[in-house]
């Protein structure tokens, strides 16, 4: 099983990775493509509070700036540094070193609103039609 | 026909028939017949020489040659001839947005030059491509301060120019943002007043220096006690004025801005002028504007280009920084052709012209009966005097001996009536001094 089959995924493209009561948050290959090369990403804020889709912080790259949206409600409780200097690292590696940021979850049940691996592939075939 | 399409008749039939349209009008139809125009009403054309000679003797009403002492944020400052000789260059005049950089290297460049001076001078790190002019400056400062901390308290020194003010307070009318203005106390800002309202919930105070009555201070107490809430600090400055006074990045600030109009740009009857912003290097992506920035090519060779554009609202739409989308290409010029042609030291020997001529008419003035120099704060090239009169009444019969004898401040600040803002730049000469204080005796 590859990561990516152990994550849930949004429609805008982020993914989660659900350990215990926290959960590591990133975007997808996808995202990252489509984004083209990474330049800059605001660090969001270590203890705050974000409601399922709320603006977590925002990714610039050299053709658009945008928001990455919280797939679940939690607390902020840990960035990764390494993004500030290699932000390179979201292109390179989406799922492993470019992950974002890591929350407490508030409401597990929340994650019956995510797709699972196999429906998330079933979406990008769908909207790439 | 109208004359001012260079289309021929034929040029104009070949296109309709291509769209296939019967006639221009045709092309109209959406627009009602009651709501179009219908004529444009425009006379005749003149000859060159005929529309000039209108417009000089509509221009020879104005009274350029009078002597001026007004000054209240801009200023009659003398620009060398090298100013308009370069500028006037037919690349930089004339050029639209150049900023593609495969083609404008030479303006990218001059732009990134003008940022850096402007760095030097307010001894900050980081500063943009310029904006419209020093009020709205102040506006998009008070703005990324509001963005920065996430408070919506800003608390306004009394002596910034109450013109800065209303523009702050025009532009966030329908903005929840709470202003506080402390009104100045003997000239300068009331500190005491000003910490009753820091707090957290205190996004910045803004200052200013040299203050609209001329007073120079250092804010450096104002600003440590803003950081020590967590609040930022916006400094409005005064360029020639910095080749002598203390920095606001030696303050301490963390935004300035200013009216760049003293740097090479005529008064042109109120514009075109330069707003300049610079800030700390943590505030970069926070601030509006265009920036210049360097880089290097495949090649390895330097070159510069427009940077750190997701700020901008072509990217961001409605998260943009702000929603200007230009800036003074040509004034920024200036400023630089001027502050390069003058230099470091050509600069402080300017503001020490400044200083010393408003000086000498500060004690030239002192010596007039019922006319009281305000001496409560050191000035830079402005000062206040309290005059037996109405200030109003002072200047107006001031112009009959050609001479614009400064700003009545009862303009902007009720119960002031008799106080009047004098400016002395270094085109003042001694006899120009001296013959504003004989004139006023008279006046008096």
């Amino acid at each position: 099983m590859s990561i990516q089959d152990k994550l849930l995924y949004t429609k805008e493209h982020e993914w989660i990775l659900i350990e215990g009561n926290k959960a590591k948050i990133g975007i997808t290959y996808y995202a990252q493509a489509h984004l083209g090369d990474i330049t800059y990403i605001e660090p969001p804020e270590v203890g705050k509070e974000v409601k399922r889709s709320d603006v977590l912080t925002t990714i610039e790259s050299v053709k658009a700036a945008s928001e990455v949206y919280a797939p679940m409600s939690g607390k902020v409780v840990e960035v990764n540094g390494n993004l500030d200097s290699s932000p390179e690292l979201i292109n390179k590696a989406p799922y492993d070193n470019g992950w974002i940021a890591r929350i407490e979850i508030k409401d597990e049940a929340e994650k019956n609103n995510l797709m699972d691996s196999n429906k998330y592939k079933e979406y990008l075939k769908s909207i790439k039609e | 026909m109208n004359y001012y399409t260079p289309h021929t008749k034929e040029d104009i039939d070949a296109m309709l028939k291509t769209i296939g349209v019967g006639s221009v009008e045709e092309l109209f139809q959406d627009i009602k017949p009651s709501h179009r125009p219908e004529s444009f009403k425009i006379p005749k054309g003149k000859s060159e020489q005929e529309v000039l000679s209108h417009f000089k003797k509509l221009s020879s009403s104005n009274c350029a040659a009078i002597t001026k002492f007004l000054g209240a944020g801009f200023y009659d400052h003398y620009i060398p001839s090298v100013v308009d000789a370069l500028s006037g260059r037919s690349e930089f005049y004339t050029a639209y947005t150049p900023y593609q950089p495969e083609c404008s290297q030479g303006t990218l460049q001059a732009i990134y030059e003008y940022q850096s001076a402007i760095c030097a001078l307010t001894g900050m790190e980081i500063a943009n491509a310029s904006l419209y002019e020093g009020g709205t400056a102040l506006y998009e400062a008070a703005m990324v301060a509001i963005r920065a901390t996430g408070r919506r308290r800003i608390v306004v020194d009394g002596g910034v120019n109450p013109i800065y003010r209303k523009i702050l307070y025009t532009y966030t009318n329908n903005l929840s943002i709470e202003f506080v203005e402390i009104p100045v106390s003997h000239g300068q800002s009331a500190r005491e007043e000003v910490f009753k309202y820091f707090d957290d919930k205190t996004a910045a105070v803004i200052l200013q220096n040299p203050n609209f009555f001329g007073a120079i201070d250092d804010h450096t107490d104002i600003i440590d006690k803003a950081h020590s809430v967590g609040a930022l600090a916006v400094e409005s400055v005064y360029p020639i004025s910095l080749g002598i006074l203390k920095t606001p990045g030696e303050m301490g600030a963390d935004i300035v801005t200013g009216e760049g109009q003293s740097m090479g740009i005529p008064l042109s009857f109120g514009g075109p002028y330069l707003g300049f912003m610079a800030v700390k290097k943590e505030f970069a992506r926070k601030i509006p504007g265009r920036i210049s920035g360097a880089t290097v090519d495949k090649q390895g060779r330097r070159g510069f280009v427009l940077t750190l554009q997701a700020r901008e609202q072509h990217i961001r739409r409605e998260n943009a920084t702000s929603n200007i989308c230009s800036n003074e290409a040509l004034c920024a010029m200036r400023a630089i052709i001027y502050l390069s042609s003058l230099g470091k030291e050509g600069l402080r020997q300017l503001a020490e012209l400044n200083y010393d001529k408003a000086e000498f008419a500060k004690n030239t003035l002192d010596k007039i009966k019922g006319v009281e120099v305000k001496r409560s704060s050191p000035t830079f090239n402005e000062f206040t005097v309290l005059l037996p009169k109405n200030a109003d009444k002072v200047v107006r019969a001031m112009i009959a001996h050609n001479i614009l004898a400064g700003l009545p401040l009862g303009k902007y600040y009720k119960g002031m009536e008799k106080y009047l803002l004098i400016a002395v730049t270094e085109k003042r000469t001694k006899e120009e001094i001296e013959g504003f204080a004989k004139a006023l005796k008279k006046v008096l």
